[in-house]
């Protein structure tokens, strides 16, 4: 098993360089694409291994674990320097200063610091399960999907920009290799590190193409992950200092047991305040949501990988993780009520854009903020939930960001408005789209289960201020999520006057595509089976109690519905097929130019007719809302963080 | 038993009238004369009326948008020209731009003449055209078989 | 268990008679409130019987098939419903199916369904919050999502608890059942073309099963109405069925009162109204039950 995971971790950190140094396309290409079939072939390979061997959590050592200390502590003040260049470079050299405090922080006390307890650095249990599989599969079919789309975003599209292919796909595998590091870590030197790697490779990735804007948004990625790393940073002082431990098990541990035992004042809430803080930021939660939108300037398979299997995902683990030293507290009160707002807040914000990729970056924005309230709220069922959530959203937004820039490559538009009758024009990439949206928001699909449970929750959450707010948060967050994603599924099924065009999407690119689609249909048929042999044991694991989370009634109801949403308008479809019907054209008043696109101008001269969507900017407009948005929930981090420091000492 | 004509809905279309009897089929459905008490309903569309109910003559202009409408009327329908312009082309017949009345476009089933009619001539053609709309459901019917 | 199928199975065969019925006298007292005579009481079963025998015609042979899924999964919802199942569930059933609605309706590109479309989004927008936080509000209360427990479970009825909820809940009743001033998206009345946006391409036997549809989902609408006055007594189905008789008949007063307002004013409307009466109510209950 250790050789395994030791070879989960190291083997893409090496794989990067072979990209990185070959520059033939097609050669490259090949390694890539074996690159990315190793990296699925491993994970799925660890993680059944310990499957079947029981699935019993255990905690481990890589073999010469000293070697790899060394690297770590050399890795630390590497990127540290590489950030500090970079800044300077660029002219931001404020930023250097993050990353120089917290790095100094972290190697001092680890090389002066008082002695810590020796505790294996590994751990393997079942969340790891769950993400080691989300980053494997979705991960690296993002790889192999980010190959063709290269390819044609150098040779067809972008013909201005420098051809840093190699680059681009090198950093790719490094995301691999410190995604796994992440989820293995139980010492948070480690995590730390592997933290700071994806910050740095996002940063990079998202400044691929070195225009003005890609800078810029990059270093506000980077200031803002720092501004978290900066959390685990002072996580680790205060482990050190006050309890002599590094190891993330024992500070939920102390966390948890100082609520039976009595210990006066936060003391103990401070490192998983710090960590909470942390995720927030990678989970690009409000205040730190803008890294995230910024991040879509770079070529779409970033974007996919931040948004679904990677970056963000590190965030939410995270919270997972500590989400049982937060139930109930202050912490978990300030965790919950960021991603209520921000569940709420985002998907207003996702009715006012018609560019379809800021579409979906609100959308992950915003499902992000229920997985985080679900971690927040730390129960059973919520954690139950957020695990689901985080499965069926990395699935269902790889997918979406790859066919949105499948999109954008064959018809040149990204935009919702532009995508009007798709299902008539690409059928393909338009069913695609629609699994992908229906995976994200349908009634019986993710959302329905975790919403269902995470209100439950917070129903029971003990806080009078924090359950009714997280209740009417959920509630108006699912109504304005429902808006968005209707509307843009009608522009999609919608007809179109427009000649069909050549489908220039690549093979690879379809092949990704359809593999997402085929796991997204095993997920939503499979789920009462994952639900039972997978996430039932993790949350028993984590709670060590033995609950049904969803009555068995409920589950049937679900499935009914789950199998209703395809089967009734696939039965009604096949009825309806050959029913008799004359064709007319639709109503305009009268005035149609013997069809439905166009219509008989005031000059008397047929005139396209535009249909468009509803935007509501003077009501939900990011003008309107995303700067009171950062206020509220900034004033949010701050009286909370105010409130759990202040009673620590 | 055939209670189609128990719901005819209709749809009131203004080619070239001097809006005299538009007012006077509005007053149909005002208290005094409440035209609904049939079960008549004033629709604003041809995909859901039965009785297509035109006032005024028909000009270049709107002779394509008369006849599109009546097309995407669904079968059984009715058609009921309101008022002399709608029955003939009235005053303005002899206009440049004027073809005639709307049987020139359209098959016009009811003749209801007037300038303008008045509301009591007008329930009076909409109830002939209710009798002819139950008989052409029934003729549509018999054809199917 | 038997008693649940008969009641489930009793509102897929009645439900339309007596919301139909009831839809007739509707029209019936509207026409008196306006000094009207008004047409018979089973004018809409006329209608509705007339919708179904004209000619099929369509502008996208693709609405009719999801014309059938949304009634399919109305009639689920409802036989969720009165089946005594998960009233949170039957929430999310329904705005599933709503949204069969609105693909059906934009299917076709066609300005008015388009725009009706789209009004019908922001109605759902507007009563979504309540809705769920209507089954919220009966979890508090009685610490069960499940319908029949909640009936059971009940020593007295829910309203005790939930006045804020059931003032909200009767707020978007009017948007829910098309009633003016709320009637932006479709009408119960007959309207122009901007009024009718959702249905304007829907003809003869797709209109009739929108409306077949609505009754349906009526009916579970007014059993949430009634549910807010049923408990473990078998006596209070009377005040259930009087309050719903009420309520009815508020909502035709209301419509025949009021004028249209514009979207923006509904939206605004109905989520202040369901946070302050219902978000004010929420609280208190959590303090109370807490």
């Amino acid at each position: 098993m250790e050789m395994l995971v030791t070879a989960l971790i190291c083997l893409p950190f090496l794989w990067a360089i072979l990209p990185a140094v070959i520059h033939n396309s097609k050669c490259r290409a090949f390694f890539v694409y074996l690159g990315c079939g190793i990296v699925i072939a491993l994970s799925v390979f660890t993680a059944f291994k310990w499957f079947l061997a029981g699935g019993q959590a255990m905690s481990f050592d890589l073999p010469y674990k000293e070697v790899f200390d060394e690297v770590i502590l050399v890795g630390d003040i590497f990127l540290m320097c590489l950030i500090t260049y970079l800044s300077f470079k660029y002219k931001k050299g404020v930023i250097s200063l993050l990353a120089i405090v917290q790095t100094v922080l972290v190697a001092a006390l680890e090389l002066f610091g008082p002695e810590v307890k020796e505790l294996p650095a590994l751990r393997f249990d079942w969340l790891t399960l769950v993400m080691i599989l989300i980053i494997g599969v979705v991960g690296s079919l993002i790889g192999i999907y980010a190959v063709g789309y290269m390819h044609g975003y150098h040779i067809h599209h972008h013909k201005e920009l420098t051809d840093r292919r190699s680059f681009f796909l090198a950093m790719i595998f490094v995301f691999f290799g410190a995604m796994f590091g992440l989820v293995f870590s139980q010492s948070l030197i480690w995590m730390y590190f592997f933290w700071e790697i994806t910050s740095v490779t996002s940063f990079l990735l998202i400044g691929y193409t070195r225009t003005e804007e890609a800078i810029n948004n990059s270093f506000k990625a980077l200031w803002m992950n720092l501004l978290g790393g900066c959390g685990i940073a002072a996580a680790i002082a205060i482990g050190i200092l006050a309890f002599k431990t590094v190891n993330l098990y024992e500070i939920i541990d102390i966390a948890i047991v100082s609520k039976y035992v009595g210990i006066p004042g936060t003391l103990c809430l401070l490192p998983i305040a710090c960590l909470a803080f942390a995720a927030l930021t990678k989970s690009a939660q409000f205040p730190f949501s803008g890294w995230l939108l910024g991040a879509m300037v770079a070529p779409t398979p970033s974007s996919a990988l931040l948004h679904s299997a990677t970056m963000v995902k590190a965030g939410v683990y995270l919270l997972i993780r500590i989400s049982m030293a937060m139930a109930d507290n202050y912490v978990g009160n300030m965790v919950a009520l960021i991603g209520g707002f921000t569940f709420l807040a985002a998907s207003c914000l996702a009715i006012s854009v018609s560019d379809g990729k800021k579409v979906l970056a609100y959308s992950t924005i915003s499902n992000l903020g229920l997985i985080v309230a679900c971690t927040g709220c730390g129960y059973e069922e919520t954690i139950w939930a957020a695990v689901f959530l985080v499965i069926f959203h990395a699935v269902s937004k790889s997918m979406l960001f790859q066919c949105v820039g499948a999109i954008e490559n064959t018809t040149g538009s990204r935009d919702v408005e532009d995508m009007q009758g798709l299902i008539s024009l690409f059928p393909k990439l338009a069913v695609v789209l629609m699994i992908g949206i229906a995976g994200m928001f349908l009634a019986p699909f993710g959302m329905l289960i975790s919403k269902w449970a995470a209100l439950k929750a917070f129903i029971d959450t003990s806080s009078v201020y924090v359950s009714t707010l997280m209740v009417l948060f959920i509630c108006f967050g699912s109504a304005t999520t429902m808006f968005y994603w209707t509307k843009w599924m009608s522009k999609i099924l919608g007809a179109s006057g427009k000649e069909k065009s050549r489908d220039l999407t690549k093979k690879n690119e379809y092949i990704s595509m359809f593999f997402h689609a085929v796991m997204m249909v095993a997920l939503i048929l499979g789920f009462p089976w994952l639900s039972a042999n997978v996430l039932k044991p993790m949350t028993n694991e984590m709670f060590g109690t033995d609950v049904q989370v969803i009555s068995y009634q409920n589950i049937i109801i679900m499935i009914v519905l789950l199998v209703g949403v395809f089967v009734i308008p696939f039965i009604n479809y096949l009825l309806t097929k050959n029913s008799k019907a004359k064709q007319v054209i639709t109503y305009m008043g009268g005035a149609n130019c013997g069809d439905n696109f166009n219509f008989v101008s005031s000059t008397g001269d047929p005139k396209e007719m535009h249909i468009s969507n509803f935007y509501m900017e003077d009501i939900m407009g990011e003008k309107k809302l995303f700067t009171p948005a950062i206020m509220i929930s900034t004033f949010i981090i701050i009286v909370y963080m105010i409130i759990v420091i202040g009673g620590a000492f | 038993m055939s209670t189609i004509h128990k719901s005819p809905w209709l749809l009131h279309y203004d080619g070239s009238s001097c809006n005299g009897c538009d007012i006077e089929v509005l007053a149909c459905t005002t208290p005094v004369y409440d035209v609904e008490r049939f079960g008549v309903i004033n629709t604003g569309n041809p995909m859901h009326a039965d009785i297509f109910l035109i006032t005024g003559g028909i000009n270049s202009q709107n002779e394509s948008v008369v006849k599109q409408i009546y097309e995407q009327m669904p079968q059984p329908k009715v058609v009921i020209a309101v008022g002399t312009c709608a029955c003939t082309g009235g005053i303005f017949k002899e206009c440049y731009n004027i073809k005639g009345g709307a049987d020139t476009v359209i098959p016009v089933d009811i003749y209801v003449p007037g300038c303008a009619a008045r509301p009591e001539s007008i329930i009076d053609g909409v109830v002939k055209g209710v009798a002819l709309f139950k008989e052409k459901a029934e003729a549509l019917k018999a054809a199917e078989k | 268990m038997t008693e649940r199928i008969i009641i489930a199975v009793l509102y897929v065969i009645l439900a339309p008679f007596v919301i139909g019925l009831l839809d007739g006298f509707d029209r019936k007292i509207s026409a008196r409130m306006q000094g009207r005579k008004g047409p018979s009481v089973l004018q809409p079963f006329f209608d509705l019987k007339k919708l179904f025998e004209k000619e099929f015609l369509t502008a996208n042979k693709a609405q009719l098939f999801m014309i059938r899924s949304y009634l399919v999964f109305i009639v689920l919802s409802g036989i969720l419903f009165f089946g005594g199942f998960d009233i949170l569930l039957v929430v999310f059933s329904l705005s599933t199916a709503a949204m069969f609605l609105i693909l059906a309706s934009t299917s076709t590109h066609s300005p008015y369904s388009a725009q009706g479309t789209h009004r019908e989004l922001v109605q759902i927008m507007s009563c979504e919050p309540m809705e769920l936080l209507v089954a919220v509000g009966f979890y508090l209360a009685t610490k069960t999502f499940n319908v029949n427990e909640i009936i059971a479970g009940s020593a007295v009825s829910n309203i005790v608890y939930l006045p804020g909820f059931f003032v909200g809940f009767v707020f978007i009743l009017t948007i829910k059942f098309r009633k003016s001033p709320f009637d932006i998206a479709t009408s119960h009345h007959a309207h122009q073309e901007v009024i009718k946006g959702v249905t304007s391409e829907m003809v003869g036997k797709e209109y009739g099963m929108v409306t077949l549809a609505e009754w349906y989902e009526n009916a579970i609408l007014l059993g949430i109405v009634g549910l807010f006055f049923l408990n473990s007594n078998p006596v209070s189905i009377v005040g259930a069925i009087i309050a719903i008789l009420v309520v009815w008949f508020l909502e035709i007063l209301i419509d025949n009162t009021s004028a249209r307002v514009k979207w923006q004013l509904m939206l605004k409307l109905a989520w202040g109204v369901t946070i302050i009466a219902a978000g004010m109510n929420l609280f208190l209950l959590e303090i109370i039950m807490g």
